[in-house]
């Protein structure tokens, strides 16, 4: 992008930059937060010390975002302040991604679901005008490819393994797509945000991440759901219930024992 | 997913009780001369049946500890903190594996070595049968559970044994990094508030005594010792081992600022050792027997994930034979745009 260009993009405000970090932000956490949960409890080893690496790269990533919009409020949070500190009508995590894990099928749908527009998302985001969030996008995509790869190679095993877990998939696929729109649907900061050379034109987005779930439903033999009409705005702070009982357990401590450190 | 095809008994050889002998006798000539035995060297059925328990319970103590671990992981109190915590849990699976890895080159599979744990028949380290009821736990367990075990695991990685001796040297490289991050844990609990001191000295009142028994039984009533200090699998007794870790663990606890809660600790300086009071072994017979805090748990939470997860393994499997000749996973393949 050329600087003649860049100059006359219109600047965002502190505000608006704070608030998409921490969409990226809270999705990646949140989403680490419950892959982190199966620890110790996967079907199988292998799928334990995988799910455990998606869920470090995930934390590793809201780590990052969360510093650099701390930085940007220029209020003194850092990414602890901003974990640990805020409810849940604060957190502005896709709603997709506070789904409890129920069983395996299900988390491996969410995680595909959402697989998919981060790693969409985080390539776009590496060619950002702020130099910062191109940069940890950079890293992140390339982490976002890994973890598409598992979730979308177990999503086709189950979809195309046996009677049981096509029905498991199935079904997951079929109760996880409401939450999907909220991901492709541009609110105002999306678009304001990609006006600034920020973040990317959402339509693209949208373009991508379908036809690369619709390759793997395909493969999965599982049928592409109907689009839904419900509108979530996780990403507005309006989150599902499931949201409270996380971020209860992800935050007891500091707040049992404020003012100290760990 | 899991070997199934390991489970062959070694082929029973008729062999006259002179060729045995003379068998057995260049065994442990070997043994003596310090050569490493490999999996398709000939081996007296009672090594192998010593090995095959001994890496065994080492793999399944690994994948049990993940559990009172794992407890913490969503309240760690920091995302740093949770990051090393996930980190930690995870290296704690990669050692199964690595050890299933290695039980299976003496012919059994991982598969048959879950069920004997999922039936009860097989043993795990006692010490993940206690609860972790607070996060100083997290530190304790690193500080002193890791501790006792890098103990019992350096002198492993010269074993007789050549698989498990050189699993055992990546194991223990890891462990030393947990056992300094369980330390560093403990150290910003005992510089904190004194909240914070007090759940710090209330987790070493908790686990120092189990961390002591993790050794074993004292040497004149361990049944396996003898046997397995000749065969070089064992290379230092339970009590040896045992010491070692009060002589380093004590001044650690004196920088803490803690209080190994065991009245009768005194420094002999004759001998230049410290001097512990005696362990109470009806506590271990009984979490050994079954009976302790969360033998029961832990199992339970084992079983579940393996029940739960029984779908999964076998959709994998019937997806790998259904493309056994067919190509890779496309949408596994088509990552990269």
């Amino acid at each position: 992008m050329s600087a003649a260009i860049a100059a006359e993009r219109p600047h965002a405000t502190v505000e608006e930059r704070f608030e998409y970090m921490l969409r990226l932000a809270d999705t990646s956490l949140v989403a680490g937060q419950r892959l982190a949960e199966w620890l110790g409890h996967g079907p199988a080893l292998e799928e334990d010390l995988a799910l455990g690496n998606i869920a470090l790269d995930l934390i590793g990533q809201a780590r990052l975002l969360l510093a650099l919009a701390g930085r940007i409020e220029g209020r003194g949070r850092d990414e602890d302040a901003l974990a640990f500190w805020r409810d849940a009508g604060q957190f502005r995590n896709v709603s997709l991604a506070e789904q409890p894990n129920g069983d395996f099928g299900q988390t491996i749908v969410r995680q595909c679901l959402l697989d998919a527009w981060q790693l969409e998302t985080y390539v776009s985001l590496a060619g950002s005008l702020d130099a910062e969030l191109a940069d940890i996008a950079k890293k992140a995509a390339k982490e976002c490819r890994y973890h598409w790869r598992y979730s979308s190679g177990w999503l086709v095993r189950l979809g195309d393994g046996t009677e049981e877990s096509h029905r498991r998939v199935g079904a997951a696929v079929q109760d996880l797509w409401r939450f999907t729109d909220e991901l492709l649907t541009p609110d105002a900061l999306d678009a304001r945000m990609a006006e600034c050379g920020i973040a990317p034109p959402p339509a693209a987005v949208r373009e991508r991440w379908e036809r690369r779930v619709a390759g793997v439903l395909e493969e999965a033999r599982l049928p592409w759901p109907a689009r839904p009409h419900y509108p979530w705005h996780g990403k507005r702070g309006v989150h599902t219930e499931a949201l409270g009982h996380l971020l209860a357990t992800l935050q007891h401590l500091p707040r049992t024992y404020p003012g100290v450190s760990w | 997913m899991y070997t199934q095809a390991l489970d062959s008994a070694g082929a029973a050889e008729p062999q006259g009780n002179v060729a045995e002998a003379a068998r057995l006798e260049r065994f442990q000539a070997r043994i003596d001369r310090d050569e490493k035995i490999e999996p398709k060297d000939w081996m007296p059925e009672e090594y192998r049946r010593a090995l095959i328990r001994q890496i065994a319970q080492h793999a399944h103590s690994e994948v049990v500890g993940m559990l009172p671990e794992g407890n913490w992981i969503t309240r760690a109190p920091s995302l740093r903190r949770k990051v090393v915590l996930i980190a930690k849990v995870q290296d704690e699976g990669g050692h199964g594996m690595y050890l299933y890895s290695a039980a299976e080159t003496l012919g059994v599979s991982r598969a048959t070595l879950i069920e004997q744990l999922l039936a009860g028949q097989a043993k795990y380290s006692s010490i993940f049968n206690y609860p972790t009821l607070t996060w100083a736990d997290i530190g304790a367990i690193g500080w002193l559970v890791d501790g006792a075990a890098i103990m019992n695991q350096i002198p492993l990685c010269r074993c007789s044994y050549g698989p498990y001796a050189r699993a055992m040297v990546r194991i223990c490289k890891e462990e030393s990094f947990h056992q300094r991050q369980g330390y560093e844990l403990m150290l910003a609990l005992a510089r904190g508030s004194a909240a914070q001191r007090a759940m710090a000295q209330e987790a070493l009142n908790r686990w120092w005594w189990p961390s002591l028994m993790m050794f074993g039984p004292s040497d004149a009533h361990s049944v396996h010792t003898a046997q397995s200090l000749r065969w070089k699998i064992k290379r230092f007794s339970n009590d040896e081992l045992r010491q070692k870790f009060i002589d380093v663990t004590v001044p650690q606890a004196q920088y803490l600022g803690l209080t190994v809660p065991d009245p009768e600790l005194r420094w002999d300086e004759a001998a230049q050792h410290y001097r512990a009071g005696p362990i109470d072994w009806s506590e271990f017979q009984a979490v050994l027997a079954g009976e302790g805090p969360c033998n029961r748990e832990r199992l339970a939470a084992r079983r579940e994930a393996h029940e739960a997860g029984r779908w999964v393994r076998e959709a994998a499997a019937a997806y790998a034979d259904k493309h056994r000749t067919a190509r890779p996973c496309q949408a596994a393949e088509e990552g990269g745009t």
